[in-house]
């Protein structure tokens, strides 16, 4: 339990400062950063209490937030994720989510990143259009959502296949 | 009563979603209408000093470009005073001065956003003070917002609630000068009439109303003219002569008789 707690910890503060200090200066063909702490809500434990959950992830977005001075837009778009993250599971991996036993390991590949594209889309979805709101940049908004959700699911595959998580 | 309580710690999750939702929310639309957070923003102790340590990492990258930057600077300015047609020492009397500027260097850059914010790396203890005017070496940057002890923010021209005054070179037709958020190498001119003569390619300088910039500062070239909707005023695409993405160095400008002409203005308004 103890191991779990600090390995968040860790993942938090390192996520944070990767988002604030590589990835919001990588501006790929111009506009294109990618957010990869959306993986947090990936990697976080399942079983976990849910209220904390969300809690955490309005502070991480919070923390992202006051470093880039978008305040609350990154807060709503993590706390969304973390609150529709069950939803998520259940949509990809089916009822077998609800066994005690379950883990990503007997999932298939395709399953986690449709897991992960879906959370990342909802993600960039909530951000952009609070970022722009306003409903006749519309275009704006999905070839934002599109373009940065993309290289962000590139990125997120990479890392989860290089930092694979142990605590599941 | 039993029964509410029930309810709530049942759908406990759902109320903590729209709890924090809406804290959020309604954090997101004061930013959208009003001034930047005071207490959350990147000038603060932390997130300043995080920034400041990256930015003094990366800074030694590009030490030769910015060092050819300032040569050509120096070189241009001395020409200036070479130059200058009465070649009289002005007296350096600090009363007698109406500007005072102030270095100071970016430890945060942002252009991708509808609304960015740039950090600098001096605050308070240094002299900085909200709605100082921010200028690099080819032009006008923004304004200062927020100010900590050794930091603060800048809202960018590249901001959609930027507002500053601006004109066309050599005459006083002046208008404001917006940005539209879709290229953060062009921004926007509006309230030009429709009588005034354009060309493209004419320079676009800060006009002398805000009390903020000094006069004649250069912001960038028309690229682009159109009439508006009402077909009476131009909307004008200037094209920034800053390039946005790589700025390093920059200039606080501080109007020492700002104070008397904000005095003056309240009290003609009362």
């Amino acid at each position: 339990m103890n191991s779990a707690v600090f390995l968040n910890t860790i993942r938090f503060v390192l996520l944070v400062l990767t988002q604030v200090l590589i990835f919001n200066n990588l501006h790929f063909l111009g506009y294109i950063n990618p957010m990869v702490y959306v993986i947090f809500f990936y990697w976080y434990p399942i079983k976990g209490n849910r209220a904390l959950f969300m809690v955490i992830s309005f502070l991480l977005g919070f923390c992202i937030d006051v470093f880039s001075d978008t305040l609350a837009l990154h807060s709503l778009a993590s706390l969304t994720v973390a609150y529709a993250r069950p939803v998520l599971m259940r949509f990809c991996f089916g009822v077998n989510y609800e066994f005690q036993n379950f883990s990503f390991k007997n999932t298939t590949k395709v399953q986690r990143i449709t897991f992960l594209g879906l959370l990342i889309f909802i993600h960039q979805m909530v951000f952009f259009s609070l970022e722009i709101l306003s409903i006749s940049h519309f275009l704006l908004i999905l070839k934002k959502v599109f373009t940065t959700g993309i290289v962000t699911l590139v990125l997120c595959t990479l890392f989860s296949s290089l930092f694979s998580p142990q605590s599941e | 009563m039993q029964r509410i309580i029930n309810f709530i710690l049942r759908n406990r999750n759902a109320f903590l979603y729209s709890f924090l939702a809406l804290i959020s929310l309604v954090i997101t639309v004061r930013s959208h209408s009003y001034h930047q957070s005071k207490f959350f923003n990147s000038s603060k102790w932390l997130t300043g000093n995080v920034y400041g340590t990256a930015s003094d990492i990366s800074s030694y990258f590009n030490l030769r470009e910015e060092n050819n930057r300032l040569v050509n600077e120096n070189e241009r300015l001395r020409r200036m005073l070479f130059n200058a047609e009465n070649a009289v020492i002005e007296p350096l009397d600090s009363s007698l001065v109406d500007y005072e500027v102030l270095s100071a260097r970016l430890v945060k850059n942002s252009f991708t956003s509808p609304r960015n914010y740039v950090t600098i790396d001096k605050g308070k203890n240094q002299g900085v003070a909200q709605d100082m005017g921010v200028i690099t070496t080819k032009g006008i940057l923004g304004i200062v917002e927020n100010v900590s002890n050794n930091f603060a923010t800048v809202q960018s021209v590249l901001n959609t609630k930027s507002n500053i005054n601006a004109k066309i070179k050599h005459s006083n037709y002046f208008g404001s000068l917006v940005w539209d958020a879709k290229d953060f190498t062009v921004v926007q001119l509006v309230d030009i009439p429709r009588l005034v003569p354009l060309v493209v390619g004419d320079t676009i300088v800060t006009g002398g109303m805000s009390s903020i910039f000094p006069e004649n500062v250069p912001i960038g070239v028309i690229k682009k003219y159109d009439l508006n909707a009402s077909k009476s005023f131009y909307n004008i695409d200037v094209e920034l002569f800053n390039d946005m993405v790589n700025i390093k160095n920059v200039y606080l400008i501080e109007n020492k008789n700002r104070e008397e002409i904000k005095a003056l203005e309240s009290t003609t308004n009362e």
